[in-house]
């Protein structure tokens, strides 16, 4: 999507609490594109653009959602929340720190789109058992860690939240 | 969506139903069972759905990922027809009735109406899918599909079928233009033999074997049609043993 054509958008989306403005915007751009290219938030990635492989997931008014499968101009009036708004500025979240500490990083380029699957799993089941975690995470693509340590990486989490 | 992702399509206007609550909700009666044409496939996978549609929650849960579960809905799946649309073989085998609306009023139309051809239906201008009315129904029903693998998978061949005392219902996904509905195989074992008892091993294998015959399979990038008659077979016996209970 780089060339424009008419017609064209000015919106507001509000992601991460706050309301950003969009202008300018061909109407059958996605929200993953909005949110990289127009608001200065690349922490989603783009990969596969047919949502195969979850890098892009976002949470939209409570569910995690692909944002390359949503378009961006239907977002209006929702609440999204982005890699960027979890954790507390600089600093990294519980679930960010725990997939270094597992080494459920290598490339990287997955690993925003599992963050934020894992805290919106998080978010509804505080202990979930192994089965759960896996279902909660098929909608996520690593093709390097082979996922045990992203694995290992959410029971820490759970064992560290409910140690605090 | 996908098909603006990869440049295929460039649309130059486009209609949000995604705040009209209506098609959010849905709706129990001691007739039907209707479900808004928005409602996410997630809500149909547990809870009063799936206790009242227990084939739909099956399907819906072999839909994509989460991810994907947490956006789709049946009124998608009508929309865009493919052959291969998990929930589209539940709407077929439960004789579930398209509630259509425009400006100038609303229509109500059996799927085996609406489904006209690979990626057609008879939705015309000016229309929207409303909701989905099925029939409630006494007896057993299930869902099966197959694929390359478990997760994230579209069907290579599906199937959903339910049985009464009385009658049974089958309708195949992905091998056939449109769902298929198994009609000969219906009549069939519904003259064979008393369904409130349990199906002689033979009865089921010539069962399968006249399902499998309504498929109109095709060779494509996904299987071979041989490939996909035989799993048709397999599905057809599986869920009549299933429905054994």
């Amino acid at each position: 999507m780089t060339n424009h054509s008419p017609p064209t958008l000015d919106y507001h989306l509000s992601v991460n609490g706050r309301q950003l403005d969009v202008q300018d915007a061909w109407i059958g751009e996605s929200l993953l594109y909005v949110l990289r290219e127009r608001l200065g938030l690349p922490g989603s990635k783009g990969a596969c653009e047919q949502g195969e492989c979850g890098s892009c997931t976002v949470v939209l008014d409570g569910r995690a959602v692909c944002s390359c499968l949503v378009l961006a101009a239907s977002a209006v009036d929702s609440e999204i929340t982005t890699i960027e708004g979890l954790g507390s500025g600089q600093a990294l979240g519980d679930v960010q720190q725990a997939f270094i500490d597992a080494g459920g990083v290598q490339c990287g380029f997955c690993t925003p789109g599992f963050v934020v699957a894992v805290h919106h799993l998080l978010s509804a089941h505080e202990t979930p058992n192994d089965n759960e975690i896996k279902e909660a995470l098929s909608g996520n693509i690593c093709r390097c860690t082979g996922y045990g340590r992203i694995l290992e990486a959410v029971r820490e989490v759970v064992v560290r939240r409910r140690k605090s | 969506m996908v098909e603006i992702n990869l440049h295929d399509r460039r649309p130059s206007s486009v209609v949000s139903l995604s705040r009209i609550d209506e098609l959010k909700r849905y709706d129990v009666t001691d007739e039907f069972v209707t479900i808004g044409s928005a409602v996410p496939y997630a809500d149909m996978e547990r809870g009063t759905l799936a206790d009242l549609l227990p084939a739909l929650a099956q399907a819906a849960r072999t839909v994509g990922s989460p991810q994907i579960r947490a956006a789709g809905t049946l009124g998608g799946n009508l929309g865009t027809c493919s052959p291969a649309g998990d929930g589209l073989p539940v709407i077929a085998a439960l004789d579930a009735v398209i509630d259509i609306v425009s400006s100038s009023g609303e229509r109500h139309v059996p799927f085996g109406e609406f489904m006209t051809g690979v990626k057609r239906n008879s939705l015309a201008p000016g229309e929207i899918i409303r909701s989905i009315s099925f029939p409630r129904r006494n007896g057993w029903q299930g869902y099966a599909k197959v694929g390359s693998r478990n997760a994230m998978v579209i069907a290579t061949a599906s199937l959903c079928l339910t049985r009464s005392s009385t009658a049974v219902t089958v309708a195949l996904g992905a091998v056939g233009p449109t769902i298929i509905r198994a009609l000969d195989a219906e009549a069939w074992i519904a003259a064979q033999c008393d369904l409130s008892r349990p199906i002689a091993p033979d009865v089921a294998r010539e069962f399968a074997e006249r399902v499998a015959q309504s498929a109109r399979p095709i060779d494509d990038h996904r299987s071979t049609a041989a490939y996909r008659r035989h799993a048709v077979r397999v599905l057809a016996l599986r869920l009549l043993e299933r429905s054994d209970v």
